[in-house]
């Protein structure tokens, strides 16, 4: 009895809330602490209230996916494209107008039908020991193959997303046997067993396990940021090596937006991701969280400039999540753990 | 008339509810079960040769190793502290359950934090003695016998709970009976004491192995390959929920033979409780060097376990309060706390009522029932909370189909986009934490009091209300706080369920730790254990108190 009453309390509130105000319902796979300060900032300017949930993104969208044309959802925020192109292709989405500030982006960063678009930049390039590596011998992820780099290299689990994508990136450009070539290869050199997170692998580097890491750029900036003495030291032992300059640039990914098909409330919706595309949030994505802003307008953080700038890959960011399953089947051949 | 017996027999109104709550609580874990029809042969190709063996091995191992590992740790704390007497005995035994307030994905954090090759400890090591990498061995905290000792650090507390119950119940004249018959301490501790303990023991190991099976905080962060990892691995990065599913229903069945195992190693022993006090045994005094050797024993697990840890989250948390410590932190720990507790007491209930079922109709498609119901504990989080999340959500888009047409308003996601869809999942996943305790203690009670109370008009649930949960308040209250402290530290059905602007301490923990931002999480990650420590505190008080007693072995 107990529970439904205060079950019959929770939805009244929620019914009330929704007769109350003007407002927009966000499912979100980045982290509430990474955008919740612009949906404060957002409500302050506009006067709409944000609702938030945060997740992983594949539960998110499998949450989406059942809720039907009842889901309370928005918009999806992801931090990884092959995620919205996932939504996307399960009929979940629907076209956003475009705005002018939409309008501003490189076409690369958005989806043909307009069903997504990219929020923030993350690339994942090479970072190397500042006192083991000379660095004119290293200059594309292919080097690291060779048997010079034998039990040299540290990389995360290929259960990581982030791998998963780089790796289907890969196929798209070189095609099925040489990507092959190029897993088994590097799984030939891994200096250990995948284990732990980015800044592990930054960590390892630093602390001399191995020589080279691959790692996304914004984790080697929060630990040359952080509070912890040590982690700063560990930090600047390495040296960020932007792969493949020559040819067919550095590995990329978004984090993005997508506009649910049931969405009850898209006006609002889409006044939230013009302001996510506004100078100021643009901006504090560069400050806070280290990540390179989507509009070529907008300044980097000092830290995100000491990185130096780089040439990115231009593969279509849609066929990242086409890829992702043979990526996976790639690196479990190859004994990727 | 015998037709008639027959007929209430089987569709009297225990039997219907109990039916009723089962499906519903098993529907979850059914939904993964279905997932058996559709056969996925290109994707379990794949799986088969490449990394299948991986994860069962490894499963297997990482379950079976803290299975032995529990049980050591355990029966051994238990025995020390349910028979002998020394300094500091009072304190040690609350301290002995605080692990159990630790999750085990924070305890992986902050161990890998130390141990790790760019951690304190071996940089210590290094400049201490001018070592590069390679010039030293020094095991790899992120490995399979990694995972067994973390795992097996928090949940050992399943074990010694019960174990010491069993101990501390049997009675003196056991004890007086060997002596009598020129048996040696030693021979009546293989011989009677630790047989008439093995089925408290060995359940213990099964919940925690339960645990281990359906871990998948440590694991993922160790980068281990078993099912949990598994799973995530087809369902996400594959993209295949239904062979996902499979995987989940291999999983499953592995539990399923444990179960059995267990169940038939208790069916020899049945004992029960008198209602009568008798002598209990006497705490042997130690002295000399046992004196020291015992408590220092006892602590151990202790530090590793607890002390440890906490003091590492305390110095990653002075370092970063200041920016973590808001006001909407306290609603965190209150969402946490309220959350826990509903939980709690929504499984307690329904435990009492299936386990009491059970007792009144005694046939196999109850006990069957029950039993798939008790599954939920082994089966992922993850696994149950998206079967739940779809069953509910089906019934909702039924029910605003309804309403439209009937009313032409649509009412909203009343079932899966509330905190009940939580409640549910908690209740199915933890029930059987719940239903050990609970059948444990009514398993204890005479059937014969039933009988005589029933001759006395008294009604089925007047018996329980009356004769049962007294004589087993101790079974019901630990009921009530494990369930409590397991609801506290979830983390992926709390995840994928929540309604909107709803967060507990456990999501943000791992939301800063999963972004490798291990100092911030340190201050949630504190808060779930402070939080968990009350209903610990509060079991072990329960645990002290002599309880009424007296058994006979059949």
């Amino acid at each position: 009895m107990k529970n439904i009453n205060f079950c019959m309390l929770v939805i009244t509130t929620m019914l009330s809330t929704s007769i109350m105000a003007e407002q927009v319902n966000l499912y979100s796979a980045r982290k509430e602490a990474l955008i919740k300060p612009l949906l404060d900032k957002f409500t302050q300017q506009t006067g709409i209230t944000v609702n938030l949930v945060t997740g992983k993104a594949d539960n998110l969208i499998t949450r989406l996916k059942s809720e039907g044309k009842y889901s309370p959802a928005d918009l999806l925020l992801t931090t990884d494209v092959g995620r919205l192109y996932r939504a996307k292709e399960q009929g979940l989405t629907q076209a956003i107008s475009v705005s002018p500030a939409i309008a501003a982006l490189p076409n690369n960063f958005r989806d043909e039908q307009g069903h997504w678009l990219g929020l923030s930049l993350r690339a994942r390039p090479m970072m190397v020991s500042v006192d083991r590596v000379n660095t004119q011998t290293i200059a594309n992820v292919e080097d690291l193959i060779s048997p010079e780099w034998k039990g040299r290299v540290c990389i995360r689990s290929s259960s990581n997303i982030y791998n998963q994508s780089m790796v289907a990136a890969l196929i798209a450009q070189l095609g099925e046997s040489a990507a092959q070539e190029w897993v088994n290869g590097l799984v030939n050199n891994f200096a250990r067993p995948p284990q732990g997170g980015d800044r592990d692998q930054i960590k390892a580097v630093a602390a001399g396990l191995c020589d080279v890491a691959i790692a996304n750029t914004y984790y080697l900036a929060g630990m040359l940021s952080s509070e912890d003495k040590t982690t700063q030291q560990q930090a600047k032992k390495v040296k960020v090596i932007w792969p493949n300059q020559a040819g067919r640039g550095t590995h990329i990914n978004i984090s993005g937006v997508a506009l649910a098909k049931s969405a009850p409330n898209k006006d609002a919706a889409l006044k939230l991701i013009d302001f996510l595309l506004s100078n100021e949030s643009q901006l504090w994505y560069a400050t806070t969280n280290h990540e390179y802003p989507i509009l070529a307008n907008i300044a980097w953080s000092d830290l995100l400039e000491s990185f130096g700038t780089f040439k990115t890959e231009q593969v279509p960011l849609g066929q990242l999540g086409e890829l992702n399953a043979a990526a996976v089947k790639m690196m479990d051949r190859a004994g990727w753990k | 008339m015998k037709f008639i017996n027959w007929l209430y027999s089987w569709f009297n109104p225990w039997f219907v509810s109990i039916t009723l709550g089962c499906i519903i609580l098993a529907a979850p874990v059914g939904l993964v079960f279905v997932s058996v029809f559709f056969p996925q042969t290109e994707i379990w190709q794949h799986l088969y040769s490449t990394v299948l063996s991986d994860y069962i091995v490894n499963s297997l191992l990482l379950a079976f190793g803290v299975g032995f590992l529990v049980i050591l740790i355990g029966t051994v704390l238990a025995w020390c502290i349910a028979r002998y007497e020394f300094a500091g005995r009072k304190q040690l035994q609350w301290l002995i359950l605080l692990p159990m307030a630790m999750p085990a994905y924070i305890i992986a954090y902050t161990y890998t934090g130390l141990l790790d090759f760019a951690g304190p400890l071996q940089t210590l090591l290094r400049d201490t003695f001018h070592w590069q990498y390679g010039d030293y061995y020094f095991p790899d905290i992120r490995s399979l016998p990694g995972a067994i000792i973390m795992l097996s650090l928090v949940l050992y507390p399943y074990v010694y709970m019960l174990a010491r119950t069993a101990f501390s119940e049997q009675p003196a004249s056991l004890e007086e009976v060997s002596r009598s018959l020129g048996i040696s301490p030693s021979k009546h501790l293989f011989k009677v004491v630790l047989p008439l303990a093995r089925p408290a023991i060995l359940m213990g190991a099964a919940l925690a192995m339960m645990e281990a099976f359906a871990d998948y905080g440590t694991v993922q962060y160790f980068g281990l390959s078993t099912f949990t990892t598994g799973i995530f691995r087809t369902w996400f990065g594959l993209g295949n929920g239904i062979a996902a599913a499979q995987l989940a229903a291999m999983l499953t069945s592995f539990v399923v033979l444990l179960l059995i195992l267990e169940y038939l190693s208790r069916r020899k022993v049945s004992y029960y409780f008198q209602g009568q006090k008798t002598n209990q045994v006497n705490r042997q005094k130690l002295s000399g060097r046992k004196a020291f050797w015992v408590p220092f024993l006892c602590v151990i697990p202790v530090f590793f376990g607890f002390m440890l840890p906490v003091l590492q989250l305390l110095k990653w948390a002075s370092m970063t309060y200041s920016k973590q410590l808001t006001s909407e932190f306290w609603l965190l720990l209150w969402n946490s706390f309220y959350l826990a507790a509903i939980a709690a007491i929504t499984a307690v209930i329904l435990a009492l009522i299936f386990a009491y079922g059970k007792r009144l109709n005694p046939i196999k498609p109850i006990q069957i029932l029950v039993g798939v119901v008790n599954l939920g504990y082994a089966v992922p989080g993850t696994v149950i909370a998206i079967g739940a999340m779809i069953s509910l959500s089906w019934l909702d888009i039924k029910l605003n189909t309804l309403t439209e047409n009937w009313f032409d308003v649509s009412v909203g996601l009343i079932f899966s986009g509330s905190l009940f869809a939580l409640i549910l999942v908690y209740s199915s996943r933890f029930l059987a934490v719940a239903m050990h305790n609970i059948d444990t203690g009514l398993s204890r009670v005479k059937p014969s009091m039933d009988d005589a109370s029933r001759s006395l008009g008294y009604k089925p649930l007047q018996v329980l209300r009356v004769i049962h949960v007294p004589l087993m308040k101790t079974s019901v209250l630990s009921a009530l706080l494990l369930v409590f402290v397991d609801v506290l530290k979830e983390l992926p059905a709390t995840l994928i369920l929540r309604p909107f602007n709803f967060n507990t301490l456990a999501v943000r923990a791992f939301e800063l730790a999963s972004d490798e931002r291990l100092m911030d999480a340190a201050l949630p990650a504190l808060a779930i254990v402070s939080v968990g420590i009350l209903p610990v505190i509060l079991l072990t008080l329960l645990m002290d108190k002599p309880s009424q007693q007296s058994s006979q072995v059949n």
